[in-house]
């Protein structure tokens, strides 16, 4: 065990845990933060997505003692009203059925959307191609983001 | 449909801060209803509609919420014929109570099916008790009254908002007919809304069962049997133990010994390890330091009370399957006689006088589900009660086995339904719940049980393992003149006897096979239909080749016979619809266009869950690789409740079916999954997907028709026809992307 300071959504929070304890377990068994979802615990559906220091970063393979001092954003921190234009996008479209991996898509989608703000169809492809979405509303992000990136 | 009496089915009363509440006893059917004699009692229900003096209108969903969009859809049938302002609408989850609220279930495509009705009965009474109230206040006959967006208006100029009525409605009886209204006068059915709970899910907010949590809650998983046809021997947890954060570790068995099984109590593995602690990370650290010797299991005998069957007993092959093993052995027994479900004419004498028999064999895996949100459940279950919540496709179904799980009364049982991260049939199996409680009862404490991704994709309940061999005789004139369909599958097969082409073709046979497994399935978005659509869709293609015919027009010819001339009497699709269905598609598409004559085009159409559905496939090679660029699709489901979302739905089933049947396949080696996780499962990504799906529906004023599953069948079709135009080959094993195809 080992107590952390955590900068998360812009405060600071203490954490004790193990150093190889994921992330995603922090923020969702220590810190209540249930928007960052489970969906694989091994980086390869991206239900997870965090930004780490603004990049998109799993966070289920993201020990807690390789954070440092860098901040972090969760769903939760997007926004503080879901007014986001990745998150508004996602309403204007309707994108989610479920929902349960649209919390990961949008941290991509905006980060995506930080560093190319004129995204093409394939760079959207590749960018978001970590994210899976069992219900099949690719088409639907692929327009939100396009959406988006118009604000 | 079900019938129910009117009077014991709407109950009106005040709420306590004023205003209406319409409450309903619809099912338990009239037992229920007719137990509830006093308006003390009614006063309890919760009821569908409140309005309040404020003008808010709250609507309560009946069904689980699994991505199908409910939480929307059946509220704005509710609001449609209560003339609501949908602005004003305020849409909630309703707690799980089957006498109150009716099934609440949701699967087989059927929750608007089943809501459509009694719904608009419920939104049309409420209306007319406003009505009434304004009427009685303004002194002016009902019949001058009209409604619009939340108002009440009178000819002489008097308005009023539904609030300011609500509380004089609440003490006008139950009218006993209600009118309902023509669909052309729908303004918020057919009109699409946005997901009610949209803003919930973009922001994060907690709705999943893995979200769930309580204070002091632990957390726990189970160790299952690392393949089927294996049970726990023993186990040593000592070290275990001893690792941070760790409560207990024990094992239990999920039914004891004896327990007669309802129909979706699925016993994959009866004896599993818990563990259970403070955090997930601890658990599952802690899982891994388990020392655990698994022993074979031998044939064992269960009792299982089949959904609408009656009480069998099964027995549950031992021994360790391999996909390669079970492969050889359906090969085996499709060359022994199998089961005759469905005999028209006289096929042998069809097939002996052909000048021509095609007949070709289709393979199919297992599938895991694979839902987003991996199966989870929460249980605090105390000496006299119990609370339980998460992610059920039909708590209602589970209900009766929890209450003997526990030996509590199921009345001291409280359901919670969380909004579910995909279901696609797998959370109609909810031994997780049974798990959860079991657990929750031993510790006495909250917990909330967890399966990893692995332990989700190992545990079985999949699509089942299917094979089918197709004939058709041709006669010297290649008029088809005889078909015969033999279905197999481990271990059920997944031949639907009386579905189209039956009922077209004068001579027609079809028959089945099942080998039994320790392997578990079940449903998976129209398990057998997917198969088939897949099968029969592609044989269609050869047939129509070999006739010399457009698939198109070979599809319309069978069905303008069956439409005109059925063979048969248990035809179970309505050949008219159909037909509208492919014709619609050919219009859209422009099927057969010369514009379209360079495109490498697949076709298929399919009924299920009382719908019908088509769609055709632009297929181009990108990278080396068969990449499906375009998708059209036509669909007929009657009325459509929000066009949006039901756009949505079709949009994602095409890239599901485009998924399933590219990538889709959980094998097998010495009983043990070979796939465990997305790195050797794969799934549908985002490039993959067409660039378009051009989706569109028959319209019509039918009643509403099943949604969920039934633009997924068709997909596997047209996929598979359209790789034959892009490659030149006939793909017969799924999945595509692993079949080697003979030329």
């Amino acid at each position: 065990m080992a107590t952390y300071n955590l900068k998360i959504n812009g405060k600071t929070r203490q954490v004790n845990a193990d150093p190889s304890t994921p992330v995603l377990w922090v923020l969702r068994d220590h810190l209540d933060l249930q928007g960052t979802k489970y969906g694989c615990g091994m980086a390869q559906c991206g239900a997870c997505t965090v930004h780490l220091d603004g990049s998109p970063v799993r966070s289920c393979s993201l020990l807690i003692s390789a954070v440092g001092k860098a901040p972090i954003t969760t769903i939760e921190g997007l926004s503080e009203k879901g007014d986001h234009p990745v998150q508004k996008a996602w309403l204007e479209h309707d994108v989610a059925q479920c929902g349960y991996c649209q919390s990961g898509q949008i941290m991509s989608a905006a980060a995506l959307l930080k560093t190319n703000t004129k995204p093409t169809d394939a760079d959207i492809d590749a960018y978001m191609s970590g994210n899976i979405c069992r219900c099949g509303t690719y088409l639907r992000i692929k327009e939100a983001i396009k959406s988006a990136a118009q604000q | 449909m079900e019938k129910y009496n009117r009077r014991s089915f709407l109950k009106s009363s005040t709420l306590a801060s004023g205003g209406l509440l319409l409450s309903f006893g619809w099912l338990a059917k009239a037992q229920a209803a007719e137990k509830v004699e006093t308006l003390d009692q009614w006063n309890q229900l919760t009821g569908y509609i409140q309005i309040t003096p404020d003008g808010m209108i709250k609507i309560l969903c009946p069904n689980p919420e699994f991505g199908q969009n409910v939480m929307t859809s059946l509220p704005m049938i509710v609001a449609e014929e209560l003339d609501a302002d949908w602005k004003n609408v305020v849409v909630e989850m309703s707690t799980h109570d089957n006498v109150k609220y009716g099934p609440q279930f949701t699967g087989g495509s059927n929750s608007v099916r089943m809501y459509w009705k009694p719904l608009r009965t419920a939104g049309a009474a409420a209306r007319q008790m406003l009505s009434e109230a304004a009427a009685q206040t303004w002194g002016v006959p009902v019949g001058e009254i009209t409604t619009k967006a939340g108002v009440l208006s009178h000819s002489s100029g008097k308005t009023a908002k539904y609030g300011e009525m609500a509380t004089k409605a609440a003490t006008i009886a139950v009218p006993k007919d209600v009118k309902l209204k023509a669909p052309k006068d729908f303004s918020i059915v057919s009109h699409s809304k946005k997901n009610a709970e949209g803003l919930k899910v973009v922001t994060g907010k907690p709705l999943f069962g893995m979200d769930y949590r309580v204070d002091g809650m632990l957390i726990a998983m189970i160790q299952h049997p690392p393949a089927f046809g294996m049970k726990l021997k023993s186990f040593d947890a000592t070290a275990a133990k001893k690792m941070p954060g760790i409560k207990d570790i024990f094992s239990f068995k999920l039914y004891d010994d004896g327990f007669v099984q309802e129909g979706f109590d699925t016993r994959t593995f009866n004896e599993m390890i818990a563990v259970v602690g403070k955090t997930t990370w601890e658990v599952m650290n802690a899982r891994k330091n388990l020392k655990v010797i698994w022993e074979p299991i031998t044939d064992t005998k269960e009792i299982i009370n089949v959904f609408r069957g009656g009480k069998t007993e099964v027995t549950v092959p031992g021994g360790l399957e391999s996909t390669e093993t079970q492969l050889a052995k359906m090969k085996e027994m499709a060359k022994l006689p199998a089961k005759e479900l469905r005999k028209d004419g006289d096929p042998e004498a069809a097939f002996k006088n052909a000048a021509t028999i095609i007949e070709r064999t289709y393979n199919a895996p297992f599938l895991a589900h694979n839902c987003m949100e991996p199966m989870n459940f929460f249980a605090h279950v105390q000496d006299d009660k119990a609370l339980i919540a998460g992610p059920l496709q039909a708590p209602g179904w589970m209900e009766p086995t929890l209450a003997k799980v526990l030996n509590l009364p199921a009345d001291k049982i409280e359901i919670q339904m969380t909004r579910m991260g995909g279901g696609f049939g797998r959370r109609a199996y909810a031994q997780y719940a049974h798990e959860a409680a079991r657990i929750s009862q031993k510790l006495k404490a909250p917990i909330k049980l967890i399966y990893s991704r692995e332990d989700d994709m190992t545990y079985g309940i999949y699509r089942p393992m299917y094979t089918a061999t197709y004939r058709a005789a041709l006669d010297a004139n290649k008029n088809l003149i005889g078909f015969h369909v033999t279905g197999g599958g481990i271990p059920e097969n997944p031949v639907h006897a009386n579905r189209f082409p039956a009922g077209a073709v004068d001579n027609y046979l079809a028959e089945s096979w099942e080998i039994p497994s320790n392997i578990t399935i079940g449903a998976f978005r129209a398990p057998r239909s997917n198969f088939n659509a897949a099968a029969e869709q592609s044989f269609l293609d050869e047939v129509a080749e070999a006739m010399g015919k457009d698939a198109i027009e070979l599809r319309l010819d069978l069905l303008k016979r069956a439409k005109e001339n059925p063979v048969g009497k248990n035809n179970e699709y309505d050949a008219g619809r159909y037909i509208g269905v492919l014709e619609l598609l050919k219009e859209k598409s422009g099927w057969g266009k010369p514009e379209n004559a360079g495109k490498k085009r697949g076709v298929a159409a399919y009924f299920c869950h009382a719908s019908y559905a088509g769609h055709v496939v632009d297929m181009v090679m990108r990278d080396g690789q068969p990449y499906v660029e375009t998708v059209t699709s036509a669909v007929d489901c009657g009325v459509i409740i929000n066009p949006d979302a039901a756009r949505n739905m079709v949009e994602g089933a095409v890239v599901d079916g485009i998924g399933q049947s590219f990538y889709g396949a959980l094998t097998h080696k010495d009983g043990a999954a070979e796939q465990s996780n997305f790195h050797n499962y794969r799934m549908i990504r985002h490039g993959e997907a067409p660039k378009k799906i051009d989706v569109h529906f028959v319209q019509n004023e039918i009643d509403p028709t099943g949604l969920g599953e039934p633009p997924f069948p068709p997909v596997f079709g047209a996929v598979a026809n359209a790789l034959f135009k892009t490659t030149g080959k006939r793909y017969y094993n799924q999945p595509f992307t692993t079949e080697q195809p003979k030329s």
